[in-house]
């Protein structure tokens, strides 16, 4: 067991723990920002815009995000940790603009009228009443979302980017006999569980908050 | 002209079109075999955990939470790398199923559980004072008006199941993924290569997506349902991320 978990070992596997969550968190606060300017352009732009967003959103729903980290590795000349970053902000950012669509979509028709009513114009109604409550409504499925993209960013090990689960698989190199391979695999993923059990617990009681 | 574009790259992957079909088509069966295999898991688990047995409840709850909570890559990855050293030494095809079939049944456990819990508790109560055991009340009562529900966000499901099935990329699986990322790693024909394996993907999930939405509307259609079941819904679609 020492052998596994010595000081080197660990502050490896930190290295890239360190790493796994650079590239999720800013990946999820992009996508939050980008998202939302998809969701509000396919809800309320009729013209090219509102097109964009659809297309853009239904391509990234409907194929793996895989093909988004190999494609944006192998085609775009940008660091390793940027091109993780830039894949899942792509990918997620599609992702959240669904979520958020359905937040919008849930406010009922009438306050948009009400906000018409007192003068408001239609920004003045997005910015001021529909947004916040879409925003508030979302936040647990923003959240969950949030979990799935820290689980995902072990894909990125396909291109070699060496978070948390390549820095794993790396370590198990080293390995021989079966218990140092299943500490090591049950230690990787306890970890992630640990992380992504705490977020899905905030979850759940903001959700029966609400 | 040598851009990542270039006509003659083009020209090379639809002369190899064969075998990205033959990828496409190994992902189509591991799809397949996958979705029943989270069906089944689904189903069973998503009733054990509305049952009224304390044990069985704890374990869909266990089954769920580490599912939903660590990475399919790890799962994969256990099966592919820990295993052996068990003497299991499973085929890459087997690993696709049961990895996908495996994660995806936790999700579907919980649309399936969501979804009997959405109906009515008076419903049970009616079934039992009509004599009807557990079962035949699932069987008969519930289940069927559940289906109903949970259709739309198992479509969902399943076109996340679909996009998961690239995993077998990073096992050496021969699915369509993989045939794409080996095939262009020979002759550097990146980008015509990923473009032709996207619009497969695409023309496998587009489908999908779309009964899911269409079905989706006719539900809200015909019964009101109020926001917070609509964000439950929602919650329920996009879980399961990819």
């Amino acid at each position: 067991m020492s052998t596994v978990f010595n000081q080197a070992n660990i502050m490896f596997l930190l290295e890239g723990m360190k790493l796994t969550l650079t590239i999720a968190l800013i990946s999820i606060a992009l996508s939050m920002f980008f998202g939302t300017i998809l969701a509000i352009l396919r809800n309320f732009s009729k013209g090219i815009l509102g097109r964009f967003a659809t297309i853009y959103i239904e391509i990234f729903r409907n194929t793996p995000l895989l093909l988004w980290i190999l494609s944006i590795r192998f085609l775009v000349p940008i660091r390793p940790m940027y091109s993780g970053i830039l894949s899942f902000t792509l990918f997620t950012s599609a992702i959240m603009a669904e979520i958020f669509r359905g937040g919008m979509n849930s406010v009922s028709k009438g306050q948009y009228e009400a906000a018409y009513s007192q003068g408001f114009s239609k920004f003045q109604t997005l910015r001021y009443i529909i947004l916040p409550q879409s925003f508030r409504r979302c936040i647990p499925t923003f959240l969950s979302q949030a979990v799935t993209v820290i689980k995902d960013t072990s894909f990125l090990w396909a291109v070699g980017i060496e978070e948390f689960t390549g820095k794993g698989m790396i370590l198990m190199g080293s390995f021989a006999t079966s218990f140092q391979i299943f500490l090591l695999f049950g230690a990787l993923a306890g970890m992630y569980f640990i992380i992504n059990f705490t977020i899905s617990c905030g979850v759940r009681t903001i959700k029966t908050e609400y | 002209m040598n851009g990542p574009f270039s006509i003659f790259k083009w020209e090379a992957v639809f002369k190899d079109f064969s075998i990205f079909l033959e990828g496409f088509l190994t992902t189509l069966e591991v799809s397949i075999l996958g979705l029943i295999l989270a069906l089944i898991l689904g189903v069973i688990f998503g009733v054990l955990s509305t049952g009224k047995i304390k044990v069985f409840k704890i374990i869909s709850r266990i089954y769920v939470e580490v599912i939903q909570n660590t990475p399919l890559v790890i799962q994969v990855f256990f099966l592919f790398n820990g295993l052996p050293y068990l003497k299991i030494v499973l085929p890459v095809f087997l690993i696709g199923v049961l990895g996908v079939g495996v994660y995806h049944g936790a999700y579907i456990s919980e649309v399936v559980r969501t979804g009997i819990t959405s109906i009515a508790k008076g419903q049970f109560e009616a079934a039992k004072s009509q004599g009807f055991s557990h079962i035949q009340t699932m069987r008969y009562i519930i289940l069927p008006q559940t289906v109903k529900i949970i259709i739309p966000p198992l479509a969902n499901q399943l076109v996340n199941l679909i996009k998961n099935t690239s995993i077998l990329s990073m096992i050496a699986g021969g699915d369509l993924m993989y045939t794409a990322d080996s095939w262009s790693s020979a002759n550097m024909y990146y980008g015509p290569a990923y473009v032709v394996t996207g619009i497969l993907y695409f023309l496998l999930c587009y489908p999908l997506a779309i009964f899911s939405r269409k079905l989706e509307l006719k539900e809200k259609n015909k019964v009101s349902i109020n926001t917070e079941d609509s964000i439950q819904g929602q919650v329920i679609a996009t879980e399961g991320g990819l």
